[in-house]
């Protein structure tokens, strides 16, 4: 199969088709950042921190890059005034869960984001999914799950899954952005065996 | 009932019904929807009994209908031959009906409609205001026919837009009438539907899908229903047409869980139609195979977006799916999935039966046919509305709706509930179009029109909307999800006076990061009411933060 051409922030960027223009930038070595990304995992396209601008037929569109599939004359900016206000924004109303995260600090510095914007909410959790797309998808245990919806979403272990299972994985802990998910997990533990006694 | 298999067949059968009934037989018609009886069978049973002490049994029918459409005078009920209608009639109305109307051929004066403003009185349907100035193409049938009866369909001349399609249209053909008929999608987005539908037709794959999205659940939307319960085989016809057309085998009927009733009629109406050959292998001996099956959210608003609601058939989360792929071209299971709302459905078969010429001289340019409205908020005549295209919002609400109640003055007009937006006053001669609605910010949307008072608030109205979508969010991507966390506050402290400098470009940063970087449409437009507001009446906006209090 042909490769397909596409122009990322003025570079000519060859891809093979069905690849996405995440794929694509980072093989062409410019950077797109990400939160809810990971490469055994299926595309997600829940932070929406990867955006970036792409022009197709004439038409302008802000698209979150991780799912995009590369086409044929695409341009992409990874970089414009649009796109640096929705990271930017994004990343203040994270940062009302996870302020000392490191990984946001650093991305809030790159795009003048304030920690303090948005009242604090004590939850610590960005609701990435790593940890519930990783158990569910490579361990196949789904031991952590989403429960709720809209804002009142949030990540729960299952405890009947998760005495037996994550004392010796325990796998998706260094995945956690905002390194808290240990805390979540540890104070789960703590009702189970509660529960238990 | 034996498989109807052939044109011939159909027609005869068709003429055996009409040639059994007596015209002229009296007939009480009972509007049985959700907003005159709610599911309470009183009103009937008040009837039977009557029919049956007054001695008439056998000589009177009982029709239970779908929803008539005003709402506000229900129950309504409609005495045939003569088409009396009777307004607000309880059960304890049933013996002096059965006595002065059905037997004595009299009108009861008491329960005829009266003008509340000039008091003039509207024995007939054609004389009260409210529907004398609607088109009601596809809502005017429903106190003619009974949900649950296929022979009420056929006599109204049903299923015989498919015996044409199937007959003397190649899947083509059907599918370039649709396309000329400029039929747009109802269900919010306006998009045209004879794309959509060759988008799906000429995706390669062996197996596609078209579905019918029954998931009605925004705030006061309920025009939907008037159809899906109340004349269940037009969306059926419409489905088994749009199968043919795409190249589809299977629709589904995408509805939800919590109202066992709305899909009672569609239950049966199935199941007849496949009694009589409908649906099924080799449809009227045509050669074509359809089957529909009823699917059931799993109690969300967002299950009704499109790739959430696939994925809920597909028995996941139902999670608006991550693709930019449009689901035309890979939906349920990566197939062509072909979704429409009830009321583009309801649309095709007149179409293909009375041809797109004669669809294409109803409506504007660019919005063509007639438009199903339900009216309600600070309003005279809540109900269901089907007017055409063109036809001015000043009709809708005044001549249609009776104006505002309490002498109050009119603020504003609200469409498309939590994910539209609201215009002025000022602006009550637009008509009623697509293009030009969405370009004034508030897009038709799938056609709920909220009417506002000089009270009504728009800081509380907004969160009103908002606290509606923070329950409905799936709550998977973060524009959405923590948008409407932090609007939410910001409004909900607005809302008590207690607003603070900058909240106003706080709001309007989060809409617009909202509206370009979420996931799905329910997303993208959560900001649309906040948008309109702050486009017409940020005035509101500022006094909440300035004045430290809200004027209402």
């Amino acid at each position: 199969m042909s490769d397909i051409i596409l122009t990322i922030d003025g570079k000519e960027v060859r891809a093979k088709e069905g690849m996405t223009v995440l794929n694509a930038a980072h093989s062409a070595g410019i950077f797109i950042p990400t939160l809810c990304h990971h490469e055994k995992l299926e595309p997600y396209g829940g932070c929406r921190i990867c955006t970036v601008e792409v022009e197709s037929r004439g038409r302008t569109n802000y698209v979150a890059s991780c799912l995009y599939p590369v086409e044929k004359n695409l341009i992409v900016r990874t970089r414009s005034e649009k796109v640096d206000k929705i990271r930017k924004v994004l990343l203040e109303l994270l940062m009302a869960h996870a302020p000392d995260s490191p990984q946001l600090k650093e991305l809030a510095e790159e795009y003048g984001a304030k920690s303090a914007r948005f009242e604090k909410e004590a939850s610590f959790c960005i609701l990435c999914g790593l940890c519930v797309r990783y158990c569910a998808e490579v361990k196949k245990k789904s031991a952590i799950a989403f429960v709720d919806q809209g804002p009142k979403r949030e990540i729960n272990f299952i405890p009947e899954i998760a005495s037996k299972e994550c004392w010796n994985c325990k796998e998706c802990f260094p995945l956690c952005p905002t390194s808290y998910l240990q805390a979540a997990y540890v104070l789960t533990q703590g009702l189970v065996g509660f529960k238990n006694s | 009932m034996a498989r109807i298999n052939s044109v011939k067949e159909l027609e005869k059968v068709r003429k055996g019904i009409i040639s059994k009934r007596d015209p002229n037989k009296p007939c009480v018609a009972i509007c049985g929807g959700i907003g005159c009886l709610g599911g309470r069978d009183n009103l009937i049973h008040a009837f039977e009994r009557e029919i049956k002490d007054q001695n008439l049994e056998g000589q009177v029918d009982v029709r239970v209908t779908g929803c008539h459409g005003f709402c506000a005078q229900g129950p309504n009920i409609v005495i045939y031959p003569e088409e009396i209608c009777y307004v607000k009639v309880q059960p304890e109305d049933a013996s002096e009906i059965v006595k002065q109307t059905l037997i004595g051929k009299k009108v009861v004066e008491r329960l005829v409609y009266a003008d509340p403003n000039t008091g003039e009185k509207a024995v007939y349907q054609s004389e009260i205001p409210y529907y004398r100035k609607q088109m009601r193409n596809l809502l005017g049938t429903n106190p003619k026919i009974d949900p649950k009866s296929i022979d009420d369909y056929l006599a109204i001349n049903g299923y015989s837009s498919l015996a044409k399609a199937l007959f003397k249209m190649t899947p083509e053909q059907v599918l370039e009438e649709i396309k000329k008929a400029n039929l747009r999608g109802r269900g919010g987005g306006g998009f045209p539907a004879g794309l959509k539908w060759e988008t799906a037709r000429n995706a390669p794959a062996e197996i596609k899908y078209v579905i019918c999205n029954g998931h009605e659940g925004e705030p006061g939307a309920y025009m939907d229903r008037a159809i899906f319960q109340g004349n269940p085989h037009l969306i059926i016809e419409g489905l088994i047409i749009g199968g043919y057309a795409i190249g589809a085998k299977q629709g589904f009927i995408y509805t939800r869980h919590d109202m066992p009733r709305l899909r009672e009629n569609i239950d049966i109406a199935l199941k007849a139609a496949y009694n009589y050959g409908f649906l099924g292998t080799n449809i009227l001996g045509s050669g074509f195979d359809f089957d529909i099956e009823v699917h059931l959210d799993v109690g969300i608003f967002v299950s009704g977006e499109a790739s959430a609601l696939m994925r809920s058939i597909e028995g996941k989360a139902p999670e608006p799916r991550p693709k930019y792929t449009r689901t035309a071209v890979k939906g349920i299971w990566e197939r062509p999935s072909n979704l429409n709302n009830v009321e583009t459905w309801a649309n095709v078969p007149q179409i293909i039966g009375k041809g797109a010429d004669w669809y294409l001289g109803i409506g504007t340019e660019g919005s063509k046919g007639t438009k199903m409205i339900s009216l309600s908020g600070n309003i005279v005549n809540s109900g269901v509305v089907e007017v055409p295209f063109g036809t001015s919002l000043k009709e809708i609400v005044y001549d249609i709706g009776g104006g505002i109640p309490n002498g109050k003055k009119l603020k504003a007009i609200h469409f498309g509930a939590a994910m539209g937006g609201s215009l002025p006053a000022e602006l009550i001669d637009t008509p009623l179009d697509f293009d030009v609605m969405s370009k004034l910010g508030a897009a038709i949307g799938a056609g709920g029109l909220f009417v506002m008072d000089e009270d009504t608030n728009m800081v509380n109205m907004n969160k009103f909307f908002l606290d509606f979508l923070a329950n409905e969010s799936c709550g998977k991507c973060a524009p959405c999800r923590e948008g409407i966390r932090q609007m939410l506050r910001i409004l909900t402290r607005m809302s008590k006076g207690e607003g603070r400098e900058g909240d106003i470009e706080a709001l309007e940063e989060l809409c617009e990061v909202g509206s370009l970087a979420s996931l799905c449409a329910l997303g993208k437009t959560t900001s649309s009411p906040i948008y309109s507001a702050l486009r017409y009446f940020k005035k509101e906006y500022e006094a909440s933060i300035k004045e430290k209090g809200c004027n209402a």
